[in-house]
């Protein structure tokens, strides 16, 4: 009995951390980009609230919560209530999969750092992603505008077309780690991270992670130019931030995928395992933001010649060849 | 195949471009902590301007409020007892007014003159409808030398055509050319 409730305290005290440093990363991610957006167009970006602007994330809080929350004639209510929250959930609760570190001693309890070691986490992590269109399409269908609903026809296909070539890539890290678990998948890169064995597999890892993120240069979804702001024009306030938030929460999720797939986790010499985990998820994120910062907008033709006849056919190229190669290694 | 190298590097390159591009340093004034000077001819806030010897230079002829294309400019001339015009009160309305310059362009005495201080934002419109006394300056503005009343007009500083660019008044009743 006394077991049980000591597990749940952990689970809850877990669940609680996560919650605020992911959050709060989440709104700190939004004020890094834009200042590192802002420099690499020789601009200082956000600098007046508090020192560098560091307050900034606390009053963009303050000002969503104070707005009207619109409901726009003739949408959906229900329904258009209901997107945003659903788009932030899905990225959160990926959370729960994630390893950020090896299990550690407390008060001679074994503490893994992970919410919930799922022995088929990889899979968790792809239904959820893939569930996390729902928020877009839900909340652009509802919105009762052809912005929104054009934003998340687009985004529904491009996560639908890019959701395959991701499963794919994360087929040859499974065969290699032979679990579908992600604390084993990290486990298995102890030595070399797979990001050095399978360079190519990550390379469409990456690709098809940027797509998912909904982020330039995949941002289709919001296409600000042709679509407003896509599937989130109707929205104000804080849905609209719920919205946004989601979006920050999935680059994190994604980054700290990439990290556990290829880039070998928490392993790291010197510091701590949760400081390089940290790290390098960070280290993705910036590479997200850069890339926002250097690359163009795909055409939609173009991003679903690319999804399907480029990026698919390799990933399964890739599997076949590592498969076939790892079988035959192994004297099959 | 050359295509593909070239797309490969065309995409690669701007990565290193964006990435030297953070370590510059930011080409943004800051403005209310770093303000740039504007050029002398910056078109802003108006003003009177008086002559060299302190007497107010307009004569209150209207032709800046003719020429405003917004009518921002009103005024009421008077005389004073030796015939020389002013204006007995003078007003511009800051918050119409479009700053094009064409009331110091029409000018004939050279009162009214652009100055270059942009900061007259204002959370009150009516703050920005300046009096006469809001908008005379002691000083020549772009010219300290030029006195009217030194080259033309009635006889304020000499008598009639007595200025030293000037001939005499012409006798409309002589036939002699």
């Amino acid at each position: 009995m006394n077991d049980i409730l000591i597990t749940l305290l952990i689970i809850i005290i877990k669940l609680g951390l996560i919650f605020a440093v992911v959050l709060t990363m989440a709104a700190y991610l939004v004020l890094a980009e834009r200042k590192i957006l802002a420099r690499m167009q020789l601009r200082y970006g956000p600098n007046r609230v508090g020192p560098f602007g560091m307050f900034q994330p606390v009053a963009d809080l303050i000002k969503m919560l104070t707005k009207e929350d619109v409901c726009p004639a003739g949408a959906d209510k229900y329904l258009f209530l209901f997107a945003p929250g659903l788009a932030a959930v899905t990225a959160l609760m990926s959370l729960a999969v994630v390893p950020f570190g090896p299990t550690i001693e407390i008060f001679g309890q074994q503490v893994p750092q992970v919410v919930c070691d799922l022995n088929i986490g990889v899979l968790y992590f792809l239904g959820l992603s893939s569930l996390a269109v729902y928020g877009i399409a839900l909340g652009g269908w509802a919105s009762n505008s052809k912005y929104a609903l054009l934003a998340s026809i687009r985004g529904l296909a491009q996560l639908i077309s890019y959701e395959l070539s991701m499963g794919l890539a994360v087929v040859p890290i499974i065969m290699a780690a032979r679990s579908f678990s992600l604390t084993d998948i990290v486990m298995a890169q102890e030595s070399l991270p797979f990001v050095l064995i399978y360079p190519e597999t990550f390379l469409i890892f990456f690709v098809s992670v940027a797509a998912e993120s909904k982020r330039i240069p995949f941002d289709l979804p919001e296409a600000e130019n042709e679509l407003v702001a896509g599937f989130h024009t109707e929205y104000s306030g804080m849905r609209f931030g719920l919205f946004f938030v989601g979006e920050y929460i999935n680059m994190i999720i994604l980054g700290s995928m990439t990290t556990i797939f290829f880039l070998g986790g928490w392993h790291g010499p010197l510091l701590p395992p949760i400081f390089w985990f940290l790290f390098k998820v960070l280290g993705v994120a910036f590479v997200f933001i850069w890339m926002r910062g250097t690359m163009p907008r795909f055409r939609y033709d173009q991003l679903m010649h690319f999804g399907w006849k480029v990026l698919m056919p390799i990933a399964l190229l890739d599997v076949v060849v590592r498969g076939g190669f790892m079988v035959w290694s192994l004297g099959g | 195949m050359r295509d593909l190298w070239r797309d490969i590097k065309g995409t690669l390159e701007p990565f290193w471009v964006t990435l030297s591009y953070i370590f510059k340093k930011p080409v943004t004034i800051q403005y209310p902590e770093q303000k740039r000077t504007p050029y002398s001819r910056y078109r802003a806030r108006i003003v009177l301007t008086r002559d060299p010897d302190g007497g107010e230079r307009c004569v209150a002829c209207y032709l800046c409020s003719a020429a405003c294309p917004v009518d921002c400019i009103s005024m009421q001339a008077a005389e004073d007892e030796n015939g020389r015009r002013y204006a007995a009160w003078f007003r511009i309305n800051f918050s119409r007014c479009i700053f094009c310059g064409l009331c110091a362009e029409a000018c004939p005495t050279m009162a009214i003159q652009m100055t270059p201080d942009y900061e007259i934002c204002n959370r009150d419109l009516l703050n920005l409808v300046h009096e006469k006394e809001d908008l005379l300056i002691d000083d020549g503005g772009k010219d300290n030398e030029y006195n009217f009343y030194r080259h033309a007009g009635i006889g304020v500083v000499n008598p009639r055509g007595g200025n030293e660019d000037e001939t005499e008044p012409e006798d409309v009743k002589s036939l002699l050319p």
